[in-house]
């Protein structure tokens, strides 16, 4: 198959940019690993529309519901449960669905495919019963789970505060909330002014935290947060004050802020940018949101956090840039002007500085003994000896310890590796590179590539 | 560890899936990875330590959700929607390319 624009990922900003090429006559194809379209945020939005879930999961789910329906309404070829795992010039975009693989060409490449929630190692985090706060919120979107037992929440950022109130909406407990946010700096309040253009945004923060306070479960200003069982996770234990505080724990879910998937931009060898603050690679894009390669595009969380209102505003602005790259005869800067996007990303945006500043990754070291590659089980201790023993490159490390080289191919250790290298030579973290990406994107079976039928050019 | 919303609210299940042999109600919207936290003994083993392991992204960035589904080894749960009559069964060792 053969369009002009290929979208990966069916999330706010792949679907904004499909429905504005469709609007403009270009041919597109978007693609997605999940079921249905909605992204992260819209996880299961139609089907959900009758369920008991869909009041609790609140306003800005319920948004998605129209966004869907201008998606179905555009007449856009879709294809659903498929992942894609290769993308090469020219350019060809390999995918697998139902066990089978293709592969798609395309004028041009928009990837919109999200974002993935930071992995933060500490002791214990790989039992059973540790998961991810993201996670728990996808199995209440997708099945209307609900974790059962004595509950805890810890992290920081607007995710667990949110998760936390749609549990409590539907009758789920929590049994206790360890923020690890820092205290806010002065220059987060700093931040303030700009925050009150989102009093909504603002004011939906204030509530969560003044809900959960009310509750009394609230525990700050901790350290050391360990989670220990034998083969299942039992209890957790931190320390605050000086004291060690241990509690009986039945599902711990952990959260410590967002960052890019950059793994389809890293294979392909796009320039990204090192964001300080945050703590991540972000590619590097135009103001139409292409990278360094000429027709890769990136919008929304991908190209940077933003949350769902700027991956809207940036997937129309980069249908726009694509319809301009494809020179169809459009004039994408009046288009542009005309529906006052730029007005509406700095809207949306207004929040996100106090964000950014508000919830800083945490920069504790990673003690010895505990596992940083989930998929090799390779500890913090063996991967400082090995960065010890070589240059400060990632690559080193990999070779030496497997760390990696797993099926996640580093999209859980990547990041700690990095930092790791960086603390052991005393180099600025962003000074130190990733791990080299190479396809394919995830493993694939010979049987998945054997059904691989001919290029059409 | 979880449960459905559904259970309560619902007479019936949505589905039946088979669970290491075990007959086990379903919910549509339901994935394989979150059978794997509903019922014992299902999650993945490494291939390292053989330690047990269980789903802890939910969102195709992790795979701790391996399992064997419908005799097809290595399948990311949290990507695979359970269907009626589905297959599950624990995923030992390392993910071979080229099964
Ligand atoms: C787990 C999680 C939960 C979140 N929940 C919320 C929330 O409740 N409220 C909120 O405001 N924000 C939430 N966010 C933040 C989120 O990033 C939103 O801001 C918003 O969904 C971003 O929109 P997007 O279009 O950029 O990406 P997304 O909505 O993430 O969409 C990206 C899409 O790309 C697909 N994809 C990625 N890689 C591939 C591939 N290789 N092949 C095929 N498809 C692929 C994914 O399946 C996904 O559907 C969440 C983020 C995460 C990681
Ligand atoms: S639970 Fe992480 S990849 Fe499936």
């Amino acid at each position: 198959m053969s369009y002009d624009v290929v979208v990966i990922g069916a999330g706010p900003a792949g679907m904004a940019a499909a429905v504005q090429l469709a609007k403009l006559g270009i041919s597109v194809c978007v693609v997605d690993e999940q079921p249905a379209p909605g992204g992260q945020i819209w996880r299961g939005v139609e089907r959900n529309a009758t369920s008991p879930v869909f009041k609790a999961l609140g306003e800005d789910y319920q948004k998605g519901s129209s966004a869907t329906a201008a998606f179905h309404a555009a007449g856009i070829d879709y294809q659903p449960a498929a992942q894609v795992w290769q993308i090469e010039d020219g350019w060809k975009v390999f995918l697998t669905a139902e066990g089978k693989s293709r592969c798609i060409t395309a004028k041009a490449i928009l990837l919109a495919n999200g974002a993935q929630e930071r992995p933060v190692p500490f002791a214990g985090w790989t039992l059973p019963g540790v998961m991810t706060v993201g996670a728990a919120q996808i199995l209440l979107k997708s099945g209307g789970m609900l974790p059962e037992g004595d509950v805890w929440i810890a992290g920081a950022g607007p995710l667990p505060l949110l998760y936390a109130t749609q549990l409590l909406e539907l009758g789920g407990k929590v049994a206790g909330y360890i923020d690890t946010s820092q205290k806010p700096s002065l220059k987060a309040l700093s931040h303030l002014p700009a925050a009150w253009r989102d009093f909504p945004g603002l004011m939906k923060g204030l509530r969560w935290i003044w809900k959960l306070r009310r509750s009394g479960k609230l525990v700050r200003n901790t350290r050391n947060l360990r989670a220990t069982g034998d083969g299942q996770l039992r209890q957790i234990e931190w320390e605050s004050n000086g004291k060690t505080r241990k509690r009986d724990v039945g599902v711990l879910l952990v959260h410590e802020g967002v960052v890019p998937r950059i793994h389809e931009t890293m294979a392909l060898g796009c320039d990204h940018d090192w964001n300080d603050q945050q703590k991540y690679f972000a590619p590097r894009v135009d103001q139409w949101g292409e990278t360094s390669r000429k027709g890769i595009f990136v919008a929304g969380d991908a190209g940077g956090i933003g949350g769902w209102k700027v991956a809207t505003v940036s997937g129309e602005i980069a249908g726009l840039g694509i319809a301009r790259f494809l020179n169809i005869g459009i004039d994408a800067e009046k288009l542009r002007r005309e529906a006052a996007l730029d007005d509406g990303r700095k809207r949306a945006m207004a929040l996100r500085p106090l964000l950014d500043a508000l919830y800083t990754p945490p920069q504790t070291p990673i003690a010895d003994d505990v596992v940083v590659c989930r998929c090799e089980e390779v500890t913090a201790g063996r991967i400082r000896e090995a960065a010890r023993a070589s240059a400060p490159d990632v690559g080193a490390v990999k070779a030496a310890t497997r760390c990696g080289m797993g099926p996640c191919q580093g999209r859980q250790c990547g990041y700690s590796v990095q930092a790791l290298v960086a603390e052991v030579n005393n180099l600025p973290v962003g000074d130190v590179r990733f791990f080299n990406i190479r396809p394919p994107l995830k493993p694939v079976t010979l049987g998945e590539i054997a059904t691989l039928q001919d290029v059409e050019a | 560890m979880f449960r459905s919303v559904m259970a309560g609210l619902k007479e019936q299940a949505d589905m039946t899936v088979y669970v290491n042999g075990v007959e086990t109600p379903a919910w549509d919207g339901e994935t394989v990875a979150s059978i794997l936290l509903r019922v014992p003994n299902v999650g993945r083993q490494t291939p390292v330590s053989g330690e047990t392991r269980l789903p802890y992204c939910q969102m195709g960035v992790c795979f701790e959700c391996l399992a064997v589904v419908d005799g097809v080894p290595s399948v990311q749960g949290c990507l695979m929607p359970l269907k009626d009559g589905m297959r599950i069964e624990r995923q030992r060792g390392r993910r071979e390319v080229g099964q």
